[in-house]
């Protein structure tokens, strides 16, 4: 197991290089941060001088050579800590990053814990009577969900309970953006999960969708298996088939799934932080594009890179810890 | 001793035995035809393909449908006759916009706008894929782990970082933008999107000739001498037909989606001429949901996802009828 | 109270597909001595499996069935759950054809034995363990203290079968019932677990029914054999007279198509099993029967006794079929 580990950690090495090389030349050419810097800094730009001094500075050299180099000079400066600075305004790049990355996090674990839970729960409860109404209406009921997008629902349920309940009762039930009311400092848990509501209703309808589906196509699966029906010869309770047979085989690659999701947390709730003005990874992600802020991807998308490598290996440990078919070395 | 072969095995009288008396079916039923009646027993997906047969005629006959011009005000501004953001009324049954314009008639537009861009979009990942999947998955080697790692890479980011950042970098590449038309034209955007899109197609097409390869009936045709190409188009493909389709039902989807993420956040198609897409009117009416404009909000945002669950539903329908998964009990 | 360990009374299994109700059990009775060995015989299709999986209560909802299978005096169908659940693994027990898929691959092997013990047994866990390791080693399992704490996976097919065997006699069932066993196996393991069965016979007195489309196998440990087709029994009998002597076209025919050591062409029966969907009127094998008349076509046979068998045909008397 631990050189299983130790192989892949290693292999995760050159990987993320060749993944943060491909990821620096293609924002390179989006984002031409030399150009984002003239349009943040004109006068500073327009001097030559002061133009020259910036591309040594942050290795924007021309040309394929000069990318190669640009992106030795960035990894060697990412790795040692010293970060380029974003352009607006020459301020540090980490602790806005960290901010967001936490505030993401938080977002992204009540979520994923409220659509999960409720998405294995229906998906059980279809799967256990295939065909008839209860599947028939957990599938509808799924594809309905995955038919809401995140964008729309979100703007909808603004609409609903906030701008509307005010017209009916005149204050909004709930709150439509940011983290905690403006002006607020400070930790507080009943604020903050107020202000979760909505995101988390948003993003949890397609969790609860995608859930339900893996679940009763898992269990079925499990459910005509030939050692499921051992299971039924042995004459043990039909509890103990469905919780120690049943649910025990089905849970293997689901929990396979939620790993490798978790992984992308970190880069996937852009569309509702952006709209609900939450300040997560997306917004950060979003403001930064909408800048052309190449100090600032960068590093914003190493972080998503890295978290969906580590989540792979954290899958296939998991993996192999559930199914004792898979050998690790 | 009896004569072994007195009787005849007809039953003695000469005639041929019958079908139902050796218990033969008098029908067959081709896979085809099997998949069909499965689909039809799938009411949700008949329900959803007609409905959405219904919107498309709509759209389609837009010259007759919408009742006004994607940027014509629905009446001159004129003292006393404000026309901006009108809750619904006889004139504008859907309301109007800030600009003055019939809601109803743009979301006709929009709509068509919107579907011919999945359609376009769907129809080019789906060949792509297929063709290049297909490849993959039949040569096997150094191709197919090229396309696994690739592909592996860009569906590994968020869609909408990957689209963003490849729209950005194909806008600052200069001669793309000849090919692809202008970087605010729904030409670019699809094939953008294409670019992006077939390789979910690539993957699953790619899984799919793996399994078939194995099948005997293919090694029969190697063994019969059946070149590689004839193979593929021959055999792989004609028998991956049903994941075909259902692949561009998604591909579909996710080409809307796609469009209205993008639109949404502004990075979508914006000829500036007033055109609108099924994105661009929501994105519209993100600034009416303070004001309480719920009609800027309600239609567009409805149809889109009713939009989204007929496809959805076809494509869920069309999986079931090629590839059930459990005994149907009739 | 009867001696009889299973028996089975004009038994029907139906199933509603799609395209129309299939019959694939269409009466079938058989009785079952303690002690004996009874080869149930016939094609895919012939529904000798169907037959005891709707015994144990195993086949799927849409199946409906009809008639009587009693074993110990419990009558099985459409019984109700609790008491179906007591008799299955308790009463009578199945093994099954493959046992790789058979077996739960995420638990030890000897916790499923435990958790078959402890379904019928009130023993403690430790108690339960002992007993799960000395029953790995009634069936020949080596090392059966550390195999027990193995997968599925990491035993050979003999071996694995073997456990399932241990896994069925672990509550000392009256009958036990053995659907394809030896199918999956190599012809040198098959001997082996035909002897495990045979011990399991001799030294627990279980009844067994041993169903396979393998004469080879019916000839060297059942006493007496059913052969089955179409739903039905056509013929039943001693194995070893009825194998010399068959009084029905089908076993016959059966016989005729095996391989005689080079010697003969080999004689297949000419035609296909019937479509269960439509089956034909009166006697089903008259298709491809070289002796069939006019009247095979009028009723279903019943079982007769003929000399020493009981045959379906009804022109037994008249036919003298040499194998």
């Amino acid at each position: 197991m631990l050189r299983f580990i130790t192989r892949r950690l290693l292999w995760a090495i050159p990987t993320l290089l060749i993944l943060t090389f491909v990821v620096y030349c293609a924002l390179r050419l989006s984002t031409d941060p030399l150009a984002s810097y003239a349009r943040s800094n004109p006068r500073l730009a327009r001097n030559p001088e002061k133009r020259a001094q910036y591309i040594e500075l942050n290795g924007l050299w021309p040309g394929f050579s000069g990318y190669v180099r640009g992106y030795f000079q960035w990894l060697g400066g990412f790795l040692t800590g010293d970060w380029q600075p974003s352009i607006k305004g020459s301020r540090p790049v980490w602790p806005n990053l960290k901010d967001a990355l936490i505030n993401t996090i938080r977002l992204g674990a009540v979520a994923s814990i409220f659509g999960i839970t409720i998405g294995l729960a229906l998906g059980v409860f279809a799967g256990l009577r295939p065909g008839k109404l209860r599947d028939s209406a957990v599938n509808t009921g799924a594809l309905i969900g995955f038919s809401i997008q995140p964008f729309i629902s979100a703007v909808l349920l603004q609409l609903l309970f906030a701008v509307q309940w005010a017209k009916w009762f005149g204050k909004p039930l709930l709150p439509t953006s940011g983290m905690y009311p403006a002006g607020h400092q400070g930790f507080d848990l009943f604020l903050m999960l107020k202000f979760m509501i909505l995101p988390v209703i948003v993003v949890s309808i397609q969790t609860i969708a995608a859930y339900s589906r893996y679940m009763r196509a898992s269990l079925l699966d499990v459910m005509s298996s030939d050692y499921l029906r051992t299971a039924r010869a042995k004459g043990i309770s039909e509890r103990q088939v469905l919780v120690k047979h049943a649910l025990r085989n089905a849970m293997v690659p689901i929990v396979t799934i939620a790993a490798l999701d978790m992984g992308f947390i970190v880069g996937g709730l852009i569309i509702s932080e952006g709209i609900f003005e939450y300040p997560g990874m997306g917004k950060f992600f979003l403001t930064a594009e909408a800048n052309g802020d190449f100090p600032e991807l960068m590093p914003w998308m190493v972080i998503i890179t890295a978290s969906v490598i580590l989540f792979n290996l954290l899958a296939d440990l998991a993996y192999a810890w559930l199914d004792p078919r898979i050998r690790l070395d | 001793m009896t004569d072994l072969i007195s009787s005849s095995p007809s039953g003695g009288s000469g005639a041929a035995p019958t079908d139902a008396a050796i218990g033969v079916l008098k029908e067959t039923i081709s896979p085809k035809q099997m998949a069909f009646k499965r689909y039809m027993n799938h009411r949700a997906a008949v329900v959803s393909a007609v409905a959405l047969a219904i919107i498309v005629l709509f759209v389609v006959l837009s010259p007759i449908t919408a009742r006004y011009g994607v940027n014509e005000s629905i009446f001159k501004a004129e003292a006393g006759r404000p026309n901006q953001n009108l809750p619904p009324s006889s004139q504008a049954w859907f309301g109007t916009d800030a600009n003055g314009r019939d809601l109803y008639s743009r979301l006709i537009y929009g709509t068509r706008v919107s579907l011919l861009l999945g359609l376009f979009t769907g129809v080019i990942s789906v060949t792509v894929g297929a063709l290049v999947g297909a490849i993959a998955g039949l040569k096997g080697g150094w191709i197919d782990d090229l396309l696994m790692r690739a592909t592996d890479i860009m569906l590994a980011l968020p869609l909408l970082v990957v689209l963003v950042i490849v729209r950005g970098a194909l806008r600052n590449v200069s001669w793309v933008e000849t090919i692809m038309g202008e970087s605010t034209s729904v030409r670019f955007l699809v094939v953008l999107l294409s670019l992006i899109g077939w390789m979910g197609v690539a993957r699953l097409i790619r899984g799919q000739v793996k399994q078939l390869k194995e099948r005997e009936f293919i090694e029969a045709a190697r063994a019969l001498g059946a070149s590689t190409p004839r193979i593929m188009f021959r055999h792989l493909l004609p028998n991956s037909i049903g994941q075909l389709m259902v692949a561009l039902s998604f591909a579909i989807i996710g080409a809307i989606t796609a469009e209205a993420t993008l639109s949404f956040f502004g990075y979508g198609p914006d000829a500036g001429s007033g055109m609108t897409s099924m994105g661009l009117l929501i994105r519209d009416s993100k600034s009416a949901v303070p004001a309480g404009y719920w009609w800027l909000v309600v239609y567009p945002g409805v149809l889109l996802i009713l939009v989204s669950l007929c496809i959805n539903f076809i494509g869920d329908g069309m999986r079931d009828a090629v590839d059930p998964k459990m005994q149907v009990d009739a | 109270m009867s001696e009889i360990a299973l028996s089975i009374k004009d038994l029907r299994v139906t199933f509603k597909t799609l395209l129309g109700q299939v019959q694939a059990v269409r009466g079938v009775s058989l009785d079952v001595l303690p002690g004996e060995v009874v080869g149930v015989v016939g094609e895919s299709g012939s529904g000798k499996s169907v037959s005891f999986l709707a015994v144990m209560g195993l086949l799927p909802k849409s199946a409906q069935i009809t008639g009587s299978a009693r074993v110990n005096d419990i009558e099985l169908v459409g019984a109700p759950h609790k008491v179906l659940r007591k008799a299955r693994g308790g009463e009578v027990a199945m093994i099954f054809q493959d046992p790789l898929s058979a077996l739960n691959p995420v638990h030890r092997v000897g916790a499923q034995i435990v958790e078959m013990l402890q379904a019928h047994q009130s023993i403690s866990k430790d108690e339960a363990k002992t007993r799960a390791i000395e029953l790995l080693d009634i069936v020949g399992i080596p090392q059966p203290k550390d195999r027990a704490r193995q997968y599925a996976h990491e035993f050979s097919g003999g071996m694995r079968q073997r456990v399932m065997i241990a896994m069925a006699i672990a509550n000392d069932p009256k009958v036990l019932i053995a659907d394809e066993p030896t199918t999956a196996l190599d012809v040198t393991v098959q001997a082996q677990i035909l002897e495990v069965m045979e011990r399991v016979r001799r030294d627990l007195g279980t009844a067994v029914v041993l169903i396979t489309h393998d004469l080879g196998v019916v000839a060297r440990i059942a006493d007496r054999v059913q052969v089955m087709y179409a739903g039905r029994a056509v013929e039943r009998g001693e194995v070893l007279p009825l194998f010399e002597h068959p009084s029905h076209p089908y076993t016959q025919g059966l016989l005729n198509s095996l391989p005689h050591g080079g010697k003969h062409r080999l004689q297949p029966i000419p035609g296909a099993p019937p479509n269960m969907l439509q089956p034909p009127s009166g006697c089903a094998f008259r298709a491809r029967c070289t002796f069939a008349i006019e009247r095979c076509a009028e009723a279903i046979p019943e079982l007769v006794k003929v000399g020493v068998h009981e045959t379906a045909c009804i022109r037994a008397e008249d036919l003298e079929l040499n194998p």
